[in-house]
């Protein structure tokens, strides 16, 4: 289901939260979105080639239908529960508060389905997201190293290990326990990316969190140079919940996952010379998560302002998007225009477009497929050159959709 | 628009006098009051309001609405100190001339007879003074009942404030700040306060039947409450009733965004336009009058689109002139056939 065209069917106003619960593994597959999991595929089977000793193998078992993985570790109530309900279930952040502790391993995929409301959407089988994989919950209090699991069904098809660390909390424990898994996984899955979040970091001041930040890269650095690992792929994010600053981390966590992000940022680029836009996002409508950007630097405000306009469209496209009725639609069709609605339109897909008073800056949006859009943040004055505008957008979704296109042919 | 009837009609033919109305909002102490004030009038997001503290005495401040309405806004601190001030001393000055009484009740109140007692004793005080003032009365925070008694309780409630309300015709409403019912309750206040709100809606149907609107939404500037709204057989028929109040919502939350990214003030202006094109409707919002936002929703179709979006630019000066009649436009006959024209390309 289309969800800036529809609306998502829950209201963000009241702040109830009627999401589903946490639930298996669904298997969703859709023909329109490039699957992660066939990159996934394509990647182990390049690196088998290289080294067929270090490749890792197809995991076992039914959670582990091949899609990429992401693992979320960390000590126990360091909140990765929090982190995966918040970004993929669309939790309050307040609401995070009752959520209880996470005694098994919680496999999430990716999608949302609305409880309630409209037969209209129940028959399209809820909304999914443009990315396809799966999001391990795993408790902090279990040791994975207990031979009793079995390692390659964990580590096997890992996209990335995200690495949960308090820093209201003392870290220097997580620290440890993060270089000892480092130290286990690297003989044998050397391409693990490892993410770590330094997270609650919202009732910091700024000059503290990069004092954490610098102190924690220091003590892992050490530890593993001292155990002779160099240049480990380890990478560093400052998060919280409570504002944009961990979508922002997973879209860097999620960008290097996606193998032709080099074309999609090309895209970009040009887009954003050809038509003057200060900021160019390719967003995941669902999760807000963006798949790529730009090169010019991402700065949080243009994130938050893209990022709250895709919730606008959906909220009122979820007011107005009712099915009307045939004799109107007809009636539409008829004389003087005596065209197809769809005839009448330009653009297919969703666009919109304000124009804030601040210069006349405009920020526009425009829908790519069902799962994606993209929203640029225009230069002031841009307004006036707006067909040009609109003509230049065009071409790149084209051209996003081709790079899409061919990325499946080569299944 | 029928120029002729425009003349006979026109409000600049009526002697203008300042149109200061006074509203009183009382309550009981921590019932919310100067919360939904901060929140409908000075943008704060409900999450704000905590930082509130007691008010003191009374809070005088105005606001400028369209059609000249200036709102003479009191917000009369509700400690028991107070409101005997109010009853005593202060009778004659806090009661005449009062156009509206809002009156918040807290559902969460342990001792509600007391506040009936108080209610009573605000309400003799009122028809002594202004016995013309209209009431409204608003339960407030709903939020902290269980939805499934919210109805019951608030009946009840109801029933037992109305009948002490003496001749006062006293119009209920359930609140909170936390949903988007506190919009509800505020537009249909305000909605009854406007001036000349008769004459915006006919112009506005008459409008929106030009360009084919399914609906036509005005807002008020900075509250972006909706003042008044007009919508065709179509979109009546819309199965989301509590559109006008989330509509509200949405676009307030999201100016509180554009504050934070053009460092602008949140009560400034935020954005000119908005337009959205969809599969199923369009819709635009435009800045129209000097205190309006004019919000439309079409059925696709980039020309009626395109079409609409010019009428409504030229029928704005056609609504300045409603909004702040001071100055009588003097163009008004080309607008209508500019109008018209257009709408036949």
């Amino acid at each position: 289901m289309n969800l800036l065209q529809n609306g998502r069917r829950r209201s963000k106003q009241d702040g109830t939260y009627n999401g589903p619960a946490r639930q298996g593994p669904v298997r969703h597959i859709s023909t329109a979105s490039l699957s992660l999991e066939r990159v996934y595929e394509q990647n182990r089977a390049i690196a088998q080639k290289k080294d067929a000793a270090t490749a890792p193998a197809p995991a076992p078992g039914p959670a582990a239908k091949g899609k990429p993985r992401l693992l979320l570790m960390g000590q126990r109530r360091s909140g990765k529960s929090s982190i995966s309900s918040v970004v993929f279930h669309k939790m309050p952040p307040n609401e995070t508060l009752f959520l209880e502790s996470t005694a098994r391993v919680q496999k999430d995929s990716m999608q949302w389905v609305p409880k309630n409301e409209n037969i209209y959407n129940m028959l399209m089988g809820g909304y999914s997201s443009f990315m396809d994989f799966q999001v391990w919950d795993f408790p902090g209090q279990i040791d994975f190293m207990d031979p009793t699991f079995n390692l390659d069904a964990i580590f096997g098809e890992i996209g990335a290990l995200i690495w949960v660390i308090d820093a209201q909390d003392d870290y220097l424990e997580a620290v440890n326990r993060l270089n000892f898994t480092v130290l286990n996984l690297q003989p044998n899955y050397p391409n693990v990316n490892v993410e770590v979040f330094i997270h609650k970091v919202d009732g910091l001041s700024d000059d503290f969190r990069l004092d954490i930040q610098r102190d924690i890269m220091q003590r892992i650095q050490d530890e593993l140079s001292d155990n002779g690992v160099e240049n480990a792929p380890i990478n560093f994010h400052l998060t919280s919940i409570y504002d944009h600053s961990i979508f922002e981390a997973f879209s860097k966590v999620i960008q290097k996952l996606i193998p032709h992000l080099p074309t999609l940022e090309a895209l970009l680029n040009n887009l954003c010379r050809a038509s003057g836009f200060e900021k160019a996002y390719l967003f995941d409508v669902l999760s807000k998560i963006y798949i790529a950007t730009d090169s010019s630097p991402v700065d949080m405000p243009s994130y938050e302002i893209c990022s709250d306009y895709i919730d606008v469209i959906v909220d009122i496209s979820e007011i107005y998007g009712w099915a009307r009725p045939k004799e109107y639609i007809e009636s539409l069709e008829g004389p003087p225009w005596n065209h197809k609605l769809e005839d009448q339109v330009a653009c297919k897909d969703a666009e919109s477009c304000i124009v804030l008073s601040d210069g006349r800056r405009p920020i526009m949006l425009r829908e790519v497929n069902k799962y994606l859009a993209l929203v640029m943040v225009g230069k002031e004055g841009s307004y006036s050159k707006m067909c040009v505008i609109t003509e230049n957008v065009n071409a790149t979704v084209g051209g996003l959709l081709k790079a899409f296109e061919i990325t499946k042919a080569r299944k | 628009m029928d120029p002729q009837e425009e003349s006979v009609a026109s409000p600049a033919s009526e002697p203008r006098k300042q149109k200061k109305k006074k509203v009183l909002l009382m309550g009981k102490s921590g019932s919310g009051k100067s919360s939904m004030r901060s929140i409908i009038f000075s943008n704060y997001v409900a999450k704000d309001t905590r930082r509130l503290g007691a008010t003191i005495d009374v809070d005088l401040s105005h606001v400028k609405f369209l059609g000249n309405l200036t709102l003479n806004l009191w917000d009369c601190g509700g400690q028991d100190a107070f409101m005997e001030n109010y009853l005593s001393q202060q009778r004659a000055h806090v009661f005449s001339n009062v156009g509206v009484l809002i009156y918040v009740f807290d559902i969460e109140s342990r001792d509600f007879d007391r506040d009936l007692l108080t209610y009573r004793s605000i309400i003799a005080a009122l028809s002594q003074f202004s016995p013309s003032a209209s009431v409204y009365i608003l339960i407030h925070k709903m939020d902290l009942v269980v939805p499934t008694q919210r109805e019951d309780i608030y009946n009840d409630r109801v029933t037992l404030i109305q009948s002490k309300s003496d001749n006062f015709a006293a119009t209920p409403f359930a609140t909170s700040i936390w949903d988007q019912s506190l919009y509800k309750a505020w537009a249909e206040i305000i909605h009854d306060l406007v001036p000349n709100l008769d004459k915006i809606e006919t112009h506005l149907g008459r409008l929106g039947a030009i360009i084919m609107a399914e609906e036509i939404l005005l807002f008020e500037r900075s509250s972006f409450l909706v003042v008044s709204s007009w919508a065709s057989s179509i979109g009546k028929q819309n199965p989301t009733t509590d559109r006008f109040e989330r509509l509200s919502n949405i676009i307030k939350n999201f100016k509180q965004t554009t504050s934070r990214y053009t460092g602008l003030p949140k009560s400034s202006e935020q954005f000119v336009l908005m337009e959205m094109k969809l599969q199923t409707f369009s819709m635009f919002v435009i800045k129209f009058t000097t205190n309006t936002y004019l919000a439309v929703v079409l059925p696709p179709g980039e020309t009626t689109f395109n079409c609409a979006m010019e009428n409504c630019y030229i029928a704005r000066t056609e609504f300045e002139d409603l909004d702040s009649p001071a100055k009588k436009s003097a163009d008004r006959g080309a607008t209508t056939s500019g109008a018209t024209t257009s709408a036949e390309t």
